[in-house]
């Protein structure tokens, strides 16, 4: 079908043309841009008037004019072809193949602008996902369906422990199918090739589908690509009842490209010249993640982002944060003290772990397990602090515990190797190892009954 | 006919729409969006629309309906999902998949469902606006009264009893105006407050079965909080606790802009969980509304009016309503991205600046009320509203213009979330300026020392902070013994008592008597220590004695069982004072 074109650019400012004499363009219609040299261009529709449209170009502008280039209507808001072909596949940000493999053939076209899940379709999610990761399963427990970011800085090994989840993460049923999507959003193209080993290296590439956008790639194209991969995630999830694991990497080049767009439209900036509606924008592909009553697919969600400075107040991860289901938070401090997974557990959260554990999940007594750890933890770091100003002599013999309880926790319990999986069972006995530094009668979190039980104090 | 002539996100812009007023519902485009006219300008009118507007072309259709944006009130709103315009979930469900479709309205209330009517006024009264005529038990737990609508008075010419839907006429009131036939269907303007007589003082606290809340910063019925934190603090498990927990007749909770599976949880818990004055699933008092954050920004404006305006109603029937709002940052930022859609000229952070009023407005339809009509009845709303700032830093707009109006401050606090000491309320910097207004109802409802202990423990906790700051400096053992007794039991005061979980069977709700003789214990203690202390025993003998594991104890204990334990840690207590003298 072919659709009429126009020639009526009549201004092009940053990535946005303004389209004139067209006068029913839908909102977030897609668009085709050809150059008078043959070049294709993708676009979109973002405000539309009568006798006017602006549209938002995917990729560069260079080379575009206001004479010979002609933009075309597609009639339809993005669409793209899903199938169970595409695991084992890897595509551009606008899910069009780049492994020199054959466009899909057969597929169902799906809008990329997900319907929200209706509030009272959706399931609690509640089955327990071991990641082999004991700061993880013993404290910020993942269930499937939940959405749990990573929320890391520059030059800490967020990607080696995405990848180490990928490869670990198993439930306690075996026969479900399972299906990586790997999102990735402006990352350099070393990052993406130790992605592409490891699922390589483990034989997960044929039960994955990669969609890849490099920091040499069009930005605007990472606008849409968490968008292609999470319907591809929900075809496979709810049509084809795959458990779907999503790891986007790196929301904050997304971000950043919201905001590139955003001032390119001379919007009122919010927060960091963020727009204002960054939240409701982010909630669109976080709030993605679920699980659906009566289905037996789910969609996981492991987002990955660098916080700027270190600085988990900027807009990313705090928006981030109110969206999500938790957050794994990384640590300089512990990366320098050669700790690995450098996870700092007391600003991490899992807000699903309730839902997730105790009897007939993971073991009765892990949430108060985990509240101790918590608390024994947190007490050993203040005290570490203070004990920097008055020294160690005048704290006292409990102080003390606490103290050197904090030294072994970071050295055993949150330092583990890039190939060890523990099992939860590992994990909790670990901890009942560390806790017994402390007397038993400072273990106000754990009930009588389970110390008695599991306790190992003398 | 009017035109769509520009479509930019939620904003769209038609062209002779007939009739146009402000605020008035317009469907527009092929699709039949909803939408509320929110400017006029000549043949033109601004439409914000509540739903997705993608594909929506210049060119299509637009109507109004001539009708402000209303909620339909009625029996049958108990135990519902709605979305931000009272849209049922549940139903669209059925008719349109799990996710949800564009354009698609469903009745709010079920109209074929038959309910028992029970009149209370007969033939030949004279009623009047707001006079109650007649009951249908909605649920086990709340029976709804049949209000006469606000136009409404007369005689009554006839009045009918027994099973009728909600579009059946149950009386015929002779009035000066005309007949009327009345419906127990009525609609209600969600912008338009609800008037009621006279507003009464707070007298009476919203008993939460939470330490903190309850001893330290109470909330009376009929007022309003503030819990600004930021994400991971807790806001919305305290939101939680308090609609499961707190003694309020109903429970509206609003769910605007936040996640979707938190909805799914009340959905999944709230059946099963009981009651504790009646035994019924909790369910029976409560009503959702569900905005979740990637449902329609418009919507999501309109979901606390929506919530409110039902809230009011049941209010009117002479009903304790607990309306909670989660969170009203996510409200306002619907508000700013509206307002910057209209190119209004931005306030502080591009927020319009007529946020403070919005948002003031909107609290103010809180309170203790003298309800119109007969028989006289109170009604009250308490609005509980989360707050999420950037960055936790509640120096932004919307936390500052929500405290300039509510009179309680759960202060929530990442460290204290962190360590795990939930609710993370900081006993330092919140308040509840109901404190005083409450004094006479604990001591005569709850213990005649009951204010002399809280002031006792806010003292502990006050000097303790201060200490601490000594500590930093000199260390723990430069104290002398009898600072270090504060240091002590302030400790008790922060794990044992202030600590609550929310997942523990037994220590989820904590009953007004338990806080009492939980109180009672930790004060009797601290005397004991100080008394022990003075006669010249050290703090480092005392440290660890088995007692003190008792009082940490005493939140697994069922109210059953306190009295007999109470008595046995006062006596572990005394003796091993005695064993340490010797």
């Amino acid at each position: 079908m072919v659709k009429v074109g126009y020639k009526s650019i009549s201004q092009i400012s940053g990535p946005l043309l303004f389209v004139e004499g067209i006068r029913d363009a839908g909102y977030n219609e897609m668009v085709t841009i050809e150059m008078a040299d043959g070049e294709i261009k993708a676009g979109q529709v973002l405000d539309t008037r009568n006798g006017m449209a602006i549209v938002q170009v995917f990729g560069t502008t260079a080379g575009l004019d206001n004479s010979t280039t002609t933009v075309r209507f597609r009639g339809e808001t993005a669409r793209i072809k899903t199938s169970d072909e595409m695991l084992g596949r890897v595509f551009n940000g606008l899910g069009e193949p780049i492994d020199g493999g054959p466009n899909l053939a057969a597929g169902e076209r799906r809008d990329i602008v997900g319907d929200a899940i209706n509030p009272y379709s959706r399931e609690e999610p509640s089955e327990f996902i071991e990641t082999g990761i004991s700061t993880i399963d013993g404290m910020n427990t993942l269930v499937r369906g939940q959405k749990l970011p990573i929320f890391s800085a520059s030059g800490l090994p967020h990607n080696m422990l995405a990848a180490q989840i990928a490869r670990q993460a198993r439930t306690l049923k075996t026969d479900d199918s399972f299906a990586v999507i790997f999102g990735a959003m402006g990352i350099t193209s070393e990052e993406a090739n130790f992605f592409m080993n490891e699922f390589r290296k483990t034989g997960s590439l044929n039960r994955a589908a990669i969609f890849m956008n490099l920091s040499s790639d069009p930005s605007m194209e990472r606008i849409i690509l968490p968008r292609v991969a999470l319907t591809a995630a929900e075809y496979l999830a709810y049509e084809k009842e795959y458990h779907v694991l999503v790891i986007l990497t790196d929301m904050t080049n997304y971000c950043e490209s919201l905001r590139e767009i955003s001032s390119a439209r001379e919007e009122v900036p919010g927060r960091r010249g963020f727009p204002g509606y960054m939240y409701t924008d982010l909630s669109t592909i976080y709030e993605r993640a679920g699980k659906i009553r009566g289905k037996n697919g789910s969609i996981t969600q492991i987002p990955i982002l660098t916080m700027p400075g270190d600085d988990i107040t900027n807009p990313i991860p705090d928006l981030t944060g109110y969206i999500t289901e938790g957050q794994i938070v990384m640590s300089r401090d512990l990366q320098r003290k050669g700790v690995y997974p450098p996870v700092d557990v007391l600003p991490s959260l899992s807000r699903l772990m309730n839902q997730g554990i105790g009897k007939g999940r993971t073991r009765e007594d892990h949430r108060g397990v985990a509240d101790q750890l918590y608390s024994a933890y947190a007490g050993g770091k203040d005290l570490r602090s203070l004990s920097a100003i008055v020294g160690e002599e005048s704290l006292s013999a409990s102080d003390r515990s606490y103290l050197s309880f904090a030294e072994h926790f970071e050295k055993r319990y949150v330092n583990q190797g890039l190939y060890e999986s523990r099992t939860i069972e590992d994990t909790l006995s670990l901890s009942y190892d560390l806790l017994s530094e402390i007397p038993e009668a400072e273990m106000k979190r754990l009930k009588r009954d389970f110390i008695e039980k599991y306790g190992k104090w003398k | 006919m009017g035109k769509i002539v520009r479509v930019s996100g939620p904003v769209v812009i038609a062209e002779d729409i007939k009739n146009q007023k402000m605020f008035d519902v317009v469907r527009v485009g092929e699709l039949n969006l909803v939408g509320e006219i929110i400017r006029i300008s000549g043949n033109r009118a601004t439409i914000q629309v509540y739903e997705d507007t993608s594909g929506m072309r210049p060119g299509e259709s637009a109507e109004t309906t001539g009708r402000p944006l209303s909620v339909e009130l009625g029996p049958g709103l108990l135990k519902s999902i709605y979305d931000g315009i009272q849209r049922p979930l549940d139903l669209i469900r059925e008719k349109t998949g799990d996710f949800i479709r564009r354009g698609y309205t469903a009745n709010p209330i079920d109209l074929t469902k038959e309910w028992e009517f029970f009149p209370t006024v007969k033939k030949g009264d004279e009623i009047k606006p707001g006079q109650i005529l007649g009951t249908v038990q909605e649920t086990s737990l709340i029976q709804h009264r049949i209000m006469a609508p606000n136009h409404v008075s007369g005689k009554v010419s006839e009045i009918l009893s027994g099973k009728m839907k909600i579009t059946d006429v149950y009386a015929y009131i002779e009035g000066r105006g005309g007949k009327h036939e009345l419906t127990m269907r009525q609609e209600w303007p969600v912008r338009t407050i609800r008037g009621v007589k006279s507003k009464l003082p707070p007298s009476i606290p919203l008993i939460t079965g939470q330490r903190v809340i309850d001893t330290l910063f109470p909330v009376a019925k009929g007022g309003t909080v503030a819990v600004p934190g930021p994400f991971g603090s807790g806001k919305t498990v305290v939101q939680h606790q308090l609609s499961k927990w707190a003694d309020s007749d109903i429970v509206v909770y609003v769910g605007c802009g936040e996640r979707g599976n938190e909805m799914t949880e009340i959905l999944a818990t709230f059946p099963e969980l009981q009651d504790p004055k009646s035994g019924k699933p909790l369910m029976e008092r409560t009503i959702l509304i569900a905005n979740t954050s990637n449902m329609p920004v418009a919507a999501r404006e309109a979901s606390i009016y929506t919530g409110i305006s039902i809230a009011e109603y049941y209010r009117d029937m002479g009903y304790g309503i607990a309306l909670m709002a989660d969170s009203t940052s996510r409200w306002a930022e619907a508000l700013r991205e509206i307002s910057g859609r209209l190119e209004e000229m931005p306030g502080e952070e591009g927020y319009p600046a007529y946020l403070g009023r919005r948002l003031s407005e909107f609290y103010e339809r809180s309170g203790n009320a003298i309800i119109n009509g007969n028989p006289d009845r109170n009604g009250s709303i308490t609005i509980v509203g989360a707050v999420s700032p950037p960055g936790g830093d509640i120096s932004e707009p919307v936390s500052q213009n929500t405290l300039r109006v509510t009179r309680v401050f759960w202060a929530l606090d990442s460290s204290l979330a962190s360590r795990r000491h939930f609710p993370s309320i900081n006993w330092l910097n919140s308040y509840s300026l109901y404190q005083n207004d409450l004094t006479s109802w604990f001591s005569e409802n709850a213990s005649n020392d009951w204010p002399q202990m809280y002031s006792r423990m806010m003292s502990i906790l006050q000097k303790e902070a201060e200490l601490q700051e000594v500590v930093q400096l000199v260390g723990y053992d430069a104290l002398p013994d009898r600072e270090k007794v504060t240091l002590d039991v302030a400790r008790i005061i922060r794990e044992d008592y202030l600590q609550q979980s929310a997942f523990d069977e037994v220590d989820q709700y904590c009953s007004l008597r338990k806080q009492d003789i939980m109180m009672r214990l930790i004060m009797h203690y601290s005397e004991q220590i100080e008394k022990a202390v003075a006669g010249g025993i050290t703090m480092e003998s005392l440290q660890g004695i088995p007692s003190r594991e008792k009082i940490s104890r005493i939140k697994e204990i069922r109210d059953k069982d306190l009295d007999k334990y109470f008595k046995d840690a006062i006596a572990s207590i005394e003796q091993d004072i005695q064993r340490i003298k010797g």
